[in-house]
């Protein structure tokens, strides 16, 4: 063993260190650097050998080893640029100093002949070992700029699929939001609806409470008459027995108090179905209305219907006086309509236009002025179609209010008196239920009227 | 005794008619009737001091009851002043008050009773 062979073995073990340094096998190739690690142990192993059996031989295939181990880790790391790179630089060193010592060994003359040529070879391979090392780091250092690069690329990407993350959280956050909302906006919907129906129900109930008084008095009247015509009828009876039971009767007289009987017993009747009829219209006006539209004497109608509004408000209000009065175009005959509706439109013109001439009232009777409240209800048929008008002549209404009176909840009436209803569905029961018109004409201190047209 | 009954439904005549059957025929009562107030008023104007007593309802399109009332005390109150009775299907206190301020000499309310009117009648005949 000589300082050449000393060399050698700290040559392969410094490019040993050096590839396991510059391709970083201890991270890249753990299992494989173990080898690497302890290639020393080999190298002095094979020293021992050669001390031992005192032979260069086994010294010889230090080179080829070392070249192998460092081709085997380049192998493995294949797809690495500055690793190939670095072998192509280590190699043909490394294989022409084992290539040279076994000539050495083997051909000792030939080696000593060629001497020059070998050393320049070694030389120009050393060269080359330096130059493309000199690539091999550069690429290392791209490679890692690189890596760097993809990194920060790769953590920008994480960046941005967080945010995403976190956007999307927040959009489901909102839609599920958004979502209840519009379920609670749904649910209130649903308990206006309810609400509203509620409200007409009790608008149509307010209105049978304004009737009651004006029923009960319009039922009352009848009964009266009945009851005292039946009294007086019994008497004219008794009388004819009298006269009857005397020796000389006057026929005369008892046929005047037959006459009279037979009147009585026809003015009994005809308040007695009076009296029904009205309680069949209170009926009516309260029932849910069936829609169904049937032949109705709408002169009746607007009269009998005008009668309640009026006692019902005096009923009410015991100093309230009014006239009303109607004008009936008797060849109306029957039309066509859904009466109870009807008769809520109706109910609800009269009620107001005695409330407006109420109010007209008071105000003259502050001023001690002449006034004399009158609403009227007109008929006429007008062609193929019907008109009715209710008019009076209380207190009118500007026009900024006459434009809003149909309108659902306008209510010039104080807090609690006034449903604001009345007019809105007394609009829906004419355009919608009956295909007909409605409108509102009125003057300022002078009078409202009101006017339906309905196709016959 | 000459009465006037103010009324304005047109059974009203009828049922008093009936009802005095036998005063009137015995020439106890005589019986007038008027539709409204107006028409009371143009009745009163054409008979002066005529009527002794006047039946009068209260609730009446047009000119009221109590409108008659106070009319009848202005201007047809020559003496002997017409006894006047008021009628309303209202019992209320308020109306009754009222047709006491404004001079009615009674208050009556329907149904009317015609047995107790007649005892309150023969009264004042």
């Amino acid at each position: 063993m000589d300082e050449d062979e000393i060399s050698s073995s700290l040559l392969t073990l410094l490019i040993i260190w050096q590839t396991r340094r510059f391709l970083d096998t201890k991270n890249r190739l753990p299992q494989w650097d173990w080898w690497l690690k302890n290639y020393w142990f080999i190298n002095v192993a094979l020293i021992g050998l050669s001390t031992v059996t005192d032979e260069d031989f086994p010294l010889r295939l230090i080179w080829l080893i070392a070249l192998g181990m460092v081709g085997y880790t380049v192998h493995l790391l294949s797809p690495n640029q500055a690793a190939r790179t670095a072998f192509l630089a280590v190699a043909p060193f490394m294989f022409l100093m084992s290539v040279f010592k076994v000539i050495e060994d083997l051909f000792p003359k030939f080696a000593k002949t060629y001497s020059n040529f070998t050393d320049s070879t070694v030389g120009f391979s050393l060269v080359w070992l330096v130059a493309f090392l000199i690539v091999a780091s550069r690429q290392k250092k791209a490679l890692i700029k690189l890596e760097q690069e993809r990194e920060i690329e790769a953590a920008e990407r994480r960046k941005i699929e967080a945010r995403k993350q976190e956007l999307e959280y927040l959009v489901a956050q909102r839609t599920a939001e958004i979502t209840s909302q519009k379920e609670e906006l749904e649910q209130a919907l649903t308990e206006l609806k309810a609400t509203q129906n509620q409200l007409i129900h009790s608008e149509k109930m307010a209105s049978l409470g304004e009737l009651t008084a004006g029923i009960a008095h319009e039922i009352q009247n009848p009964l009266n008459f009945v009851n005292n015509f039946a009294e007086v009828s019994v008497e004219l009876i008794d009388e004819i027995a009298d006269e009857h039971h005397k020796p000389n009767p006057d026929p005369q007289l008892t046929d005047e108090l037959l006459t009279d009987l037979r009147q009585n017993l026809q003015k009994i009747s005809q308040h007695g179905s009076r009296a029904s009829s009205i309680v069949r219209g209170m009926l009516q006006h309260s029932r849910a209305s069936s829609g169904q539209r049937e032949p109705t004497d709408l002169n009746a109608l607007c009269e009998e219907y005008l009668r309640l509004a009026y006692h019902g408000l005096r009923a009410k209000d015991k100093t309230f006086n009014a006239s009303f009065s109607t004008e009936l175009d008797a060849s109306l005959g029957l039309v066509t309509v859904v009466p109870q509706d009807l008769g809520r439109v109706l109910l609800n013109l009269y009620t107001n236009a005695f409330y407006a001439v109420q109010s007209r009232q008071k105000t003259a009777q502050e001023q001690a002025s002449s006034y004399q409240p009158t609403v009227t209800v007109t008929t006429e048929c007008i062609g193929n179609e019907v008109r009715i008008r209710v008019r009076d002549n209380g207190v009118g209404m500007p026009e900024s209010i006459l434009s809003k009176i149909f309108q659902p909840f306008f209510t010039t009436k104080p807090t609690g008196e006034g449903t604001g209803l009345g007019l809105s569905l007394s609009y829906d029961i004419i355009t919608k239920g009956h295909g007909g018109t409605i409108e509102a004409r009125s003057r300022e201190g002078e009078g409202t009227e009101f006017i339906i047209e309905l196709p016959a | 005794m000459k009465i006037l009954v103010v009324d304005d439904e047109p059974d009203v005549k009828d049922l008093f008619e009936q009802r005095f059957r036998r005063e009137v025929r015995n020439g106890e009562f005589e019986l007038a009737f008027a539709n409204s107030g107006e028409e009371a008023i143009t009745y009163l104007s054409s008979r002066p001091s005529e009527v002794v007593l006047i039946l009068s309802d209260i609730n009446m399109p047009g000119m009221s009851g109590f409108e008659l009332l106070r009319h009848i005390r202005t201007d047809f109150n020559a003496p002997p002043p017409p006894v006047v009775m008021m009628i309303t299907a209202y019992g209320d206190p308020e109306s009754q008050q009222q047709a006491a301020k404004l001079g009615a000499n009674d208050f009556l309310t329907k149904p009317l009773d015609f047995t107790v009117l007649k005892e309150k009648l023969r009264t004042i005949a």
